[in-house]
């Protein structure tokens, strides 16, 4: 089985976002990226099933800027075989994602496609499910534990207040959550064998999808200060503020 | 851990560290020799990433290494177009008048203000596009020695748990064996540290001094952005024993860059550099900037400032230590990129004319440093620092007014520096505690916010990479006499003193650590040793640092 693994680019999550100064949008230049951590957490989990004999062949695909390549190695340093990346404008919005994975998996033929809940830079959570929804195939969201047997996959969802089994026949689409998997470190070997693996660049305009954006963003802004607390001095008066500053009780 | 086997690899040259002097070598290596393989690593998680500096650059050597650097695009934006020097009172300031002729050497003329980190990812590319193999997230955590030759790096291992055994994830360091290394750390490298021990580099050198440089970005209203102008200042709030001073550059779009350097031979053990540099902001010709705007990027960076008279030996059988690890800044200028950018130019033309004659050591660098301008600038730059350490402030900056005008830096003697940093703290019962402003969240911050701002980051299970190797020793000189002065000079909160009225220990946040070394410097015993952590870990400046 074959398994394609999509991966994004984003500013990497050590960094704190910065708004542009004309509130257009988060500044990305200059700035740090790396590959989305619920999108690692995806490449492990397919790695893994390699490893296990459960998969033949991991290939990732990234949709966005050259300089995604960069993401594409890192997944291949983690041990997947090839890497498709599709050159489109930088963070296109899912449904674009999601119709040019169809024509990657049209192309492809995966028995699977494992790809992170969310990116973290716009937290769309969509991709995965407007993916599965366009091929008709089954979806396995959230997922905390994969198991593949004859022919179909056991995914645990993690769910409000607890897990959730679903069996789906393959192919199917699996969207990784927090738990799954820990990723492992790109060694320095794996780093330096990974350049040598095959990377094929395609375009979007290649692929027939219309990426046109339909949503618009009016503004972006950061989240409002914390007013400093106050210490109060009696239960009266914490009572008194709870009352009339608060106007919670 | 060494009974894993690690994997090796074989290269023709490996660097240690992508700052200007390592990628300015690796790239002059390539354009001599395209045939010899080059591998730089670099701990930060990309290049860049642990990059501080003001900066304004002189692009001398940026001009000899890539001559067309304006066409490929060199992030040099912002030329100087006007500059101040001010002498500040507590309230007030005086503009240091006709400055090119009482400090020639801080004229800027033809100069950039720049992003450093950003001047670092742009020749990083221009290295890979000459076939160097580049590999950041990977830090240098041990000298290969073998014959008494060294023979290359072994990364560190991944995945060692707080405890020091492999955990799930643990993967062993590589050896990167090279016929030649070369040691590009920044100041006070921790390999380097190791390399001047072994081959004792430093036999007959005056001790090293230091200076801790402070930094922020802040991005200010258009309408108060002046780009092309630097400012500096000295006198206030620095006392007469202390060497140091602030600058302030608006450059790029809307960004102004603000530090403040204190020299390492400070003998108050109460001054505390980050809160001296906060204060500072709330000074009228500081404050008058800043109002307004909004910090955008906090670092912090130790800087060797002892010039010629405490530069080691610079070679050793297998390598050769170049830029701030050697200790090429020239401070009166304040500025090292171009001397190790040229450093680095000629240690790769030196190692170069040792291949050819298969010599282990890459001996001719320290000649082609004394022929080339690099020695010139700081050979007539040498008395300056260490007249401030003599004399004071006052007296030091007069010294230093008559070194340039009269002498030109050719005075017939050459000032000394006597004692380490680590040995003039005087103790806590015998100096004063400056009364520091509390922060007020506008232009002033606490530590905890700052290295906020650095995304400062460390993989959580991994051990303390700042080891205090007596801690009995730690409680009878650093807390008993000098009150802990790791807590105060340390600009990240990295050490705090934990039940202090009744058995007072030493915490270690080692996840805040922001690399500037300071602690390995400046404690009394040196009795904190700064080691590698897992690679990657550390600060992540984001661009304009």
């Amino acid at each position: 089985m074959k398994i394609v693994v999509p991966v994004k680019r984003v500013v990497d999550y050590n960094i704190k976002p910065r708004v542009k100064a004309d509130g257009s949008g988060v500044e990305t230049a200059g700035v740090k990226m790396s590959m989305n951590p619920f999108d690692e957490i995806a490449v492990e989990e397919a790695v893994r099933l390699k490893e296990k004999g459960a998969a033949t062949e991991v290939v990732v695909v990234s949709i966005g800027v050259q300089q995604a390549q960069d993401t594409l190695r890192t997944a291949m340093a983690m041990g997947a075989d090839r890497a498709i990346l599709v050159l489109a404008e930088e963070s296109p919005e899912p449904l674009a994602v999601a119709k040019v994975l169809k024509a990657i998996v049209a192309k492809e033929e995966p028995g699977m496609v494992i790809l992170g809940k969310q990116a973290i830079d716009d937290d769309m959570n969509a991709t995965g499910q407007m993916l599965a929804g366009l091929l008709g195939w089954g979806q396995g969201t959230f997922a905390g534990k994969v198991e593949v047997a004859d022919g179909s996959v056991r995914v645990s969802r993690e769910i409000d207040g607890g897990t959730e089994e679903v069996s789906l026949k393959l192919p199917a689409v699996i969207t990784a959550d927090l738990r799954l998997n820990e990723p492992r470190y790109a060694s320095l070997p794996n780093i330096m064998k990974a350049r040598k693996k095959p990377l094929e660049t395609l375009n979007v305009a290649d692929l027939g999808v219309d990426t046109t954006r339909r949503l618009t963003v009016v503004s972006v802004a950061e989240p409002a200060q914390r007013a400093a607390g106050v210490k109060v001095g009696s239960v009266a008066e914490l009572v008194e503020k709870l009352r009339n500053e608060a106007k919670v009780i | 851990m060494n009974e894993t086997v690690r994997e090796s690899m074989e290269f023709d040259v490996v660097i240690v560290g992508g700052g200007p002097a390592g990628l300015a070598a690796a790239i002059r290596l390539r354009q001599l020799s395209p045939e010899t393989s080059v591998c730089l690593i670099e701990k930060g998680s990309e290049i860049g990433a642990h990059i501080v500096s003001g900066a304004v650059i002189e692009p001398r050597a940026l001009a000899e290494l890539l001559p067309d650097w304006k066409e490929r695009g060199a992030p040099l934006n912002t030329q100087v177009t006007a500059e101040e020097m001010l002498y500040l009172t507590e309230t007030g300031s005086l503009r240091v008048p006709f400055l090119d002729k009482f400090m020639p050497h801080m004229a800027n003329h033809g100069n950039y203000i720049v992003s450093l980190g950003e001047v670092c990812r742009w020749l990083a590319t221009q290295a890979e596009e000459l076939g160097v193999e580049i590999y950041p997230g990977f830090a240098g955590a041990e000298v290969l020695i073998e014959n008494n030759r060294v023979v290359g790096v072994a990364t560190g291992d991944m995945g060692i748990t707080r405890e020091g055994k492999p955990g799930p994830n643990y993967q062993p360091g590589m050896e990167l064996r090279g016929t030649y290394t070369l040691f590009a750390e920044g100041c006070r490298g921790s390999l380097t540290k190791q390399v001047m021990a072994h081959y004792d580099l430093r036999k007959g050198v005056d001790p090293q001094t230091y200076g801790l440089g402070i930094k922020e970005v802040w991005e200010v209203p258009a309408e108060k952005h002046r780009p092309g102008l630097v400012q500096h200042s000295f006198g206030w709030p620095m006392d007469d024993q202390t060497y140091g001073g602030a600058f302030l550059y608006h450059f790029g779009e809307n960004l102004v860059s603000y530090g403040f350097v204190v020299g390492l031979d400070y003998p108050n053990t109460w001054l505390s550099p980050f809160e001296e540099m906060q204060r500072l902001k709330l000074h009228p010709a500081f404050r008058k900037h800043l109002e307004g705007g909004r910090r955008v990027a906090y670092g912090a960076r130790a800087l060797s400032e002892g010039g010629l008279q405490a530069m080691p030996r610079l070679t050793f059988p297998g390598g050769a230590l170049i830029g701030d690890s050697a200790g090429f800044l020239n401070v009166p200028k304040i500025k090292g990129t171009h001397t190790a950018m040229k450093s680095g130019m000629l240690a790769a033309e030196a190692v170069v004319d040792a291949m050819q004659s298969q010599r282990a050591e890459p001996a001719t660098f320290t000649q082609r440093v004394k022929e080339s301008w690099v020695w010139e600038e700081l050979r007539t730059a040498r008395n300056i620092r260490p007249a401030f350490a003599r004399f004071g402030a006052k007296k030091g900056a007069i010294y230093s007014a008559l070194d340039a005008m009269i002498f030109k830096g050719r005075a017939p003697w050459t000032l000394h520096f006597k004692h380490a940093d680590n040995e003039v703290l005087k103790p806590a019962t015998l100096t004063a505690k400056p009364n520091y402003p509390k922060p007020d969240g506008q232009l002033t911050f606490d530590r905890l916010s700052s290295v906020f701002l650095s995304a400062t980051n460390h993989e959580e299970d991994q051990p303390v990479h700042l080891h205090v190797k007596n801690q009995a020793l730690w409680k009878t000189v650093n807390w008993d006499v000098f009150r802990a002065p790791e807590t105060r000079y340390c600009p990240a909160g990295v050490y705090e003193v934990v039940d202090e009225a009744a058995d007072p220990k030493l915490q270690i946040n080692a996840q805040n650590c922001v690399h500037c070394k300071t602690c390995d410097i400046k404690d009394p015993c040196q009795n904190i040793d700064w080691t590698v952590p897992e690679g990657a870990g550390g600060p992540n400046y984001p661009a304009g640092m």
